[in-house]
């Protein structure tokens, strides 16, 4: 009976890969309010929220580029979000009546790095990982070159909607919220999320099947370079101004959370929730160091064994080349 | 007529030869001054230390893996030379080999437990970060006087950097390419189902890449801490994308074990010659990053041509 139930319970979880991070991220927060008895948790909470919501959006990008198959991943992400914060703060020039067309340029940087890394990828059949690191190179060098001593501050509005609450709820983390909820319909409900799915299990069968892979893997660079974009100009409207060096921590935190978050790295497989509780574990892992009082050095080295030892447990389930 | 035309295999071997020809070419035009012992040994200073770190990415792309952590591991490496090494020798010595050891342990681990490299370096490049915060909270430190010495060794006629760099590749050629223990270290990366079912170990051939890929990045790590003669943190964080480069500009293939040493290295002097052809142009440092990633993509353009003639016959 109880072997009846243990089994069943195995079964059902790992039917849901994405159980594992929120499990690990509750765990973690327990501690954290346990080390300072109570104090301080909704702060915790709702910080890690807001810091949850970027690495969600720029994750949710990478997992669709992940789960296109083995070898594809999207290095220009740190790059981008560098490149797009600075957009967004130049043309919105601090003026409210700015934003859309703001954001409407970020979309189009967004949209530009993605064609232009899918345009490497496959009129040069350079390797994504190669294509979108030397797309990151000449990214990075228009951004140092654009926003070189840029101080603009983001219009009021826009800060407001980056810090902002509602009912205690950081807007941005509803804005993440709704974004994971209709990504994770795209996903599992639509042509085109079933199609990357598809491509993933077996891009020949894929294709023999009638499904245009290579038009859905276009579709799938443009969106992660979007999401990425529109990540670095939430993050430069929240930190009160664009910075050079914004998206570096996100090529780690974006692989990572798509990993953490239960989604095979060889492709094919893959879940939207995961995304939100490896973004949470990862935030408040950073939070609960910080709390113990360790040192930069410890806590980068705990961070670094942390993911390598999710990794390792969550096993490299029919894992290739990453 | 035909005969005159070389073969696509050929082009593509000559390739990062003669992407450098030309760089050296241009270099010429813009600045004759700097084709002379002097310029090169100003030129070239830093390809030494990017040549290792170039060899060591090549070690493991060779067994299918990639190494996001190198950089991070140069500047652990330069941290300890630095330091330890220089204060207490015995000390400095022995972490510098247990950090091989660590190199070989992940070599392990990814294939034991077939995980993705990408991220297991990506999450080691946060190991070596804080180790070095740890150990060298701001820059400074002070290298051993043979160090020093021996990284700045006046050679003549040829610059030490030159000889060293055409040392490396002649003997990574040897050991890698021709001889038989490298045809299995590379079938490894090439076929391992064959390589496993013809009896040898593929976790013995992936431990024994990530040493030497950590052997080539202790190297690395000392030549330039050498050359700087004071280390931080990030000292060489930009390595970890430039020995990708390297080993993909000189010819190497992602997958499949094809690498060649001797064009990572040609790649690695072309990727550090690029920035003083930059700055003889006057054009600012702002586009460094930028004209070694348009290198990278001309490159391989011409690459895709070359395959694509190829296919075509």
């Amino acid at each position: 009976m109880q072997q009846g139930a243990f089994s069943r319970l195995a079964d059902w979880s790992s039917r849901r890969p994405w159980l594992w991070s929120f499990v690990g991220a509750g765990v973690i927060f327990l501690a954290t309010i346990a080390f300072t008895s109570g104090k301080g948790g909704a702060d915790v909470l709702a910080a890690a929220l807001t810091f949850a919501s970027f690495y969600v959006i720029v994750g949710i990008g990478q997992m669709f580029v992940i789960t296109t198959g083995p070898g594809n991943v999207d290095l220009s992400i740190p790059a981008n979000i560098a490149l797009a914060g600075a957009v967004a703060m130049k043309v919105m020039d601090g003026s409210n009546v700015m934003i859309l067309p703001g954001l409407a340029a970020v979309a189009g940087v967004g949209l530009a790095i993605g064609c232009f890394n899918f345009a490497l990828i496959r009129i040069l059949s350079i390797p994504p990982i190669i294509a979108t690191l030397s797309a990151s190179f000449l990214v990075q060098s228009t951004a140092i070159a654009y926003g070189r001593g840029l101080r603009i501050k983001p219009p009021p509005l826009f800060a407001e909607l980056a810090t902002g609450r509602l009912l205690g709820v950081p807007i941005l983390a509803i804005m993440a919220l709704v974004v994971a909820a209709v990504m994770a319909v795209v996903l599992r409900r639509t042509v085109y999320g079933r199609s990357v799915l598809a491509i993933g299990q077996n891009a020949r069968a894929a294709g023999l099947a009638g499904i245009r892979v290579e038009r859905v893997r276009f579709a799938t660079y443009v969106l992660s370079a979007v999401f990425a974009s529109l990540c670095g100009a939430l993050l430069a409207g929240f930190s009160g101004g664009a910075s050079l060096n914004m998206g570096e921590e996100f090529l780690l935190a974006s692989i990572a959370v798509v990993v953490i978050g239960g989604t095979s790295v060889a492709g094919g497989f893959s879940n939207v929730p995961g995304i939100w509780g490896a973004s949470l574990f990862l935030y408040l892992l950073v939070t609960m160091l910080n709390t113990f009082g360790v040192g930069a050095g410890v806590r980068l080295i705990l961070t670094g064994l942390i993911i390598i030892a999710v990794i390792a447990l969550s096993g490299g389930r029919r894992a290739g080349r990453g | 007529m035909s005969a005159f035309v070389p073969s696509p295999r050929l082009v593509r071997a000559a390739l990062p030869a003669l992407s450098l020809a030309a760089l050296l070419v241009a270099i010429w035009f813009v600045q004759p001054r700097a084709i002379s012992y002097f310029g090169f040994n100003l030129m070239l200073n830093l390809a030494m230390p990017i040549a290792f770190a170039t060899i060591a990415q090549l070690c493991v792309i060779t067994v299918n893996d990639l190494d996001l952590s190198i950089g991070a591991f140069v500047s652990f490496v330069a941290c300890v030379g630095a330091t330890w090494l220089n204060e207490t020798p015995l000390l400095g010595a022995v972490v510098l080999l247990g950090a091989v050891a660590v190199y070989a342990l992940i070599g392990a681990l990814i294939h034991l437990r077939n995980l993705p490299s990408i991220v297991v370096t990506l999450g080691m490049s946060f190991f070596w970060l804080g180790c070095s915060v740890l150990l060298l909270p701001s820059p400074g430190g002070s290298v051993p006087a043979w160090l020093a010495a021996l990284v700045k060794f006046r050679t003549p006629f040829v610059p030490f950097a030159i000889l060293v760099s055409a040392a490396l590749a002649l003997i990574v050629h040897v050991g890698l390419m021709r001889s038989a223990w490298g045809a299995i270290l590379r079938g490894a990366g090439g076929n391992p189902a064959a390589v496993a079912r013809a009896g040898w170990s593929l976790l013995r051939t992936k431990v024994t890449m990530f040493a030497l890929a950590g052997v080539f990045g202790v190297l690395s790590g000392l030549s330039l801490v050498g050359l700087t003669t004071s280390a931080d943190a990030n000292i060489a964080i930009r390595y970890t994308l430039l020995s990708i480069a390297g080993v993909i500009l000189g010819g190497g293939e992602f997958v499949g074990g094809r690498v060649s040493p001797v064009g990572a290295v040609l790649g690695a002097m072309t990727l550090t010659l690029a920035g003083s052809l930059l700055s003889f142009l006057r054009i600012s440092p702002d586009w460094q990053i930028g004209a070694q990633g348009a290198i990278l993509i001309v490159v391989l353009a011409l690459r895709a041509l070359v395959n694509r003639l190829e296919r075509r016959r």
